[in-house]
């Protein structure tokens, strides 16, 4: 047992009087700290908001000459000063759809297997080797789809879906081009290579918040585990899942690297995916450096219709990312 | 299937069971595929141009050997003051939301704008800088256009990881501080910072290793030299441009530099997420 | 998604209190202790009402802490103890919405007032919470650290506190040949000792103890009880509990509380053996709480 030691000096030392003038001096630093800080809150709203209006205002003179042909006419002509935005426009959405349509199943099926096929001690090592693929800088993708995928593109399935899927009525068009390997499809491929490790991480984490008590309640009246997930664990996280789709989208359509080796970049608005094409963010990558003035304007202008688009929907992502967060009370 | 005659509800169940865990199975395949496939072309074909000249030549013209030693100095002096600049600023904006914000509806705000902020393209960003920096100070690329603009993108990403580590910090310990009768300020940045560092190195590393694979922000504002240069006011190399400019050409000598400039970078870029995670084991930090 | 922040976390809902068991009065259970009625006032409560969130914590509270005793304050969980120990050193202040009206005097002086220094009021009273929080620090650093704000000492006065202030929580033995180690590495017994030595250091004239032992072992609850026991002679102090044994063996005086407000107050020995309020009777033994 301690003994407190009874000597003299600790006995009688009362608690020291308080250095004059102290109180005041934290109470001013606590309030210039706490000015500090805020200020700087400030910078980051300031920065999005000077980041928007300054596009807008840089693309003025463009958006004053062309009216609202800049978003509806597919004449996109420099030389001549006309900058109908159509093909860009539709090519974003193009590649971004096609990216879309192959990486959510397979970020589906790669979630499921981490979150409930896979035994144990798979799940660390291919859940990490999923998360490598979304370290890579996305212009080594672009250039991997450059020198890899577009020679398998042209050689073997470019001439294949011309002649098996060119011909069909309708929706041959989509796929009737030259036997190039580059062009939205392409594009789409590399962009949808990029995105799926964004997406099967968020669904991941979002299956992972499932109670396991929901689960074992299924399993234990007979469900497969199959329709464990179908009925259980998709409807629980539904709002997240689309959260999460929806931010793998905000990234597709905002990717220039990945895009721009192999798009082909050409403005022209053709419906088939295996012509070359555009999108907004390769247009700018690839045309800004040289670009005159008016030039400059216009491609300021579609990189501000860029930027509001994945606004909104970064926007919607993180409402629905939020409402999960809110069931789950954090 | 456990003997059950073909047809029945159970065995339609039990099929539909297994192919679609056959076909999880598949796209965990096809995933990990892809990436050796990713990784295999990068080791190859950036092997094939690996040698000391990278780190000592400079940029070459086509047709001629060199290196990418002026592209390595920019991508670090320009990342360095990215992350001087953007990281202070991130872990006082993130401290403000942690300490003072909390829950209030500015608070929302301005996470809700950081989020945006962090998944904006970041083409945008290049573009913003550009009519910042470039366009109002009389048309010239510079070192410290580039770094500003790969500030922006450092900025949220370590606001945002500050914000949450300080918040995982439990309330006990900043009250414990307080009633030592210590001030707010001093709490913050002796006792909660040192609790939550860990986060927050990590918060940095993590994009650190984002912003040195990053092109498109430093096209239009760094613009790129193909000589040497350490003049921050005038434009400047980096490995992700050089890589742009060099594989897209004809020039089998730049794409095999383009490709070497891949493999440095990937291998900075794993090294770094490796490490940052060292750091903090648990925790899916990919986010956006 | 894991902690909620600082500012909407409710100070007065204690985390998972254990409950206690019913039990008969504990008339033979009280060790004795000489009269205190004689014991100067240190804390006065007066007419004290407290909100947070539109919610009416304590109402209207009349109370008066005898100087150097140990007072302890029992109730139901949510009666307002914890929120009126945490008036007492203003910690509340931290949290916007939270407003408490009335006056409380320490010493004469009213800390509710808008001229009282938050900073002296705490130099003055110390607080040790129900879970042990050590700070990311050595041990030296933990205790040192409030001294070093407050004082300027060289690093032989410094090493004296430190020592001292070891002495009194009981962890001086244990501690003093690693006071370079992270008090991280402590136990949890130890690191609770750890925060009264911390609270101590500044050598506060009141210590408000806030459930100190619940989330501790039986073997370090009783550890620091002993030490409670020890600490009497130097500080008033004021401990929430929600285990009536320990009020019982540990205090001088007890005030049960039940929903805001101040039931009944006196020696502990006639609280317990001879309650003058049936509500007070009522939980004491068991029939509620």
């Amino acid at each position: 047992m301690n003994a407190i030691p009874a000597s003299a000096a600790l006995q009688a030392a009362p608690a020291a009087p308080p250095r004059p003038g102290r109180d005041r001096r934290d109470a001013r630093a606590d309030r210039w700290f706490r000015r500090v800080l805020a200020a700087t809150v400030a910078v980051v709203l300031l920065a999005l908001a000077s980041a928007a209006l300054s596009m807008l205002w840089g693309g003025r003179e463009a958006l004053q000459s062309q009216g609202l042909g800049f978003f509806l006419s597919a004449d996109w002509n420099p030389v001549e000063n006309r900058y109908g935005a159509l093909a860009p426009i539709a090519g974003t959405l193009a590649t971004a759809f096609v990216a879309m349509a192959l990486a959510v199943p397979l970020s589906f099926g790669i979630a499921v297997f981490l979150t409930e096929v896979a035994p144990r001690w798979v799940r660390g090592p291919v859940g990490s080797a999923i998360e490598l693929l979304a370290a890579i800088p996305s212009i080594i993708y672009g250039m991997w789809g450059l020198f890899v995928l577009v020679p398998v593109m042209t050689a073997h399935v470019t001439p294949w879906l011309n002649a098996h899927l060119g011909t069909l009525p309708g929706v041959g068009l989509l796929f009737r081009g030259p036997p190039l390997g580059i062009g939205v499809l392409t594009a789409g491929l590399v962009l949808a290579i990029m995105v799926v490790p964004f997406i099967t991480a968020v669904m991941r984490e979002v299956f992972l918040t499932v109670p396991a008590r929901l689960k074992e309640s299924a399993h234990a009246l007979g469900a497969t585990r199959w329709e464990v997930c179908r009925d259980v664990v998709l409807p629980y996280t539904r709002s997240a899942v689309i959260g999460g789709i929806f931010l793998g989208l905000g990234r597709a359509l905002g990717e220039t690297m990945a895009v721009a080796f192999v798009v082909g970049n050409s403005v022209r608005l053709t419906p088939s995916l295996l012509e070359p094409g555009t999108t907004i963010a390769a247009l700018i990558a690839n045309d800004f450096g040289e670009a005159t003035q008016t030039y400059r304007s216009a491609l300021l202008l579609l990189g501000f219709v860029l930027f509001a688009v994945t606004f909104v929907v970064l926007a919607l992502a993180r409402l629905m990312l939020a409402r999960l967060a809110r069931r789950e009370g954090a | 299937m456990n003997g059950l005659a073909p047809g029945t509800l159970l065995w339609r169940r039990q099929l539909t069971n297994a192919l679609a865990l056959a076909a999880s199975c598949l796209a965990a395949v096809i995933g990990l595929a892809l990436l050796a496939w990713i990784l295999w072309t990068l080791v190859s074909k950036g092997l094939a141009g690996l040698d000391w000249t990278l780190f000592t030549r400079d940029t070459p013209p086509p047709m001629a050997e060199g290196g990418l030693r002026n592209a390595l100095y920019g991508s670090a002096v320009m990342c360095g003051l990215a992350i001087l600049v953007g990281a202070p600023l991130g872990v006082a904006a993130g401290t403000w939301l942690a300490e003072y914000g909390g829950q209030r509806r500015i608070a929302i705000v301005v996470r809700f704008v950081n989020d945006i902020l962090l998944s904006a393209p970041s083409i945008v960003l290049g573009l913003f800088v550009y009519t910042l920096l470039v366009m109002h100070g009389g048309g010239r690329f510079s070192a410290y256009a580039g770094a500003l603009a790969l500030a922006f993108i450092v900025l949220p990403v370590v606001l945002r990881t500050t914000d949450e580590r300080l918040r995982l910090v439990p309330a006990q310990m900043r009250e414990a501080a307080l009633s030592l009768g210590v001030p707010q300020w001093k709490v913050v940045v002796q006792v909660l910072y040192r609790s939550a560092s860990a986060g927050i190195v990590t918060g940095i590393l993590l994009a650190l290793a984002r912003i040195s694979g990053e092109t498109a922000p430093l096209l239009f504002t760094a613009f790129g030299n193909l000589y040497w240069n350490s003049d921050l006011a005038r434009p400047m190399a980096s490995v992700p441009v050089v890589m742009y400019q060099f594989a897209g050409s004809p020039y089998a000598n730049w794409q095999a530099l383009a490709w070497a400039g891949a493999l440095v970078l990937a291998a900075f870029v794993l090294l770094t997420s490796l490490v940052a995670r060292a750091l903090l084991p648990r925790r899916g930090l990919i986010h956006d | 998604m894991t902690d909620m922040t600082l500012l909407d976390r409710t100070p007065a809902m204690p985390l998972d209190p254990v409950p206690a068991p019913a039990m008969p009065p504990l008339a033979t259970a009280v060790p004795d202790r000489p009269a205190q009625a004689d014991a100067p006032v240190k804390l006065a409560v007066r007419g004290l009402d407290f909100h947070y969130r539109g919610f009416h914590a304590l109402k209207g509270v009349d109370m008066e802490i005898p100087e150097k005793r140990v007072t302890a304050l029992i109730g139901p969980s949510g009666c307002g103890k914890s929120t009126l120990l945490r008036v007492f050193n203003r910690i509340y202040a931290l949290y916007p919405g939270q407003v408490a009206t009335g006056s409380v005097l320490l010493d004469g002086e009213d800390i509710l007032g808008p001229r009282y220094p938050l900073n002296r009021l705490r130099g003055k009273v110390g607080m040790v919470f129900q879970k042990p929080v050590p700070f990311p620090m050595t041990i030296y650093e933990n205790v040192a650290y409030a001294i070093r704000h407050h004082e300027r000492l060289d690093k032989a006065g410094l090493d004296a506190r430190v020592e001292e202030a070891l002495r009194q929580a009981a962890l001086w033995d244990e501690v003093g040949d690693k006071l370079g180690q992270s008090a991280l590495g402590l136990s949890g017994g130890q690191q609770q000792r750890l925060c009264i030595a911390r609270a101590v250091a500044l050598r506060p004239e009141v210590l408000l103890l806030d459930e100190p032992t619940s989330a501790l072992d039986p073997i370090s609850t009783g550890r620091i009880e002993q030490l409670i026991d020890d600490l009497r002679s130097r500080y008033t102090i004021v401990i929430v509990t929600h285990n009536m044994q320990q009020a019982a063996r540990v205090s001088d005086f007890t005030a049960f509380m039940y929903l805001g407000e101040l039931v009944e107050h006196g020696p502990t020995a006639q609280l317990f053996s001879n309650p003058s309020k049936p509500q007070t009777e009522a939980y004491i033994t068991g029939r509620f709480g």
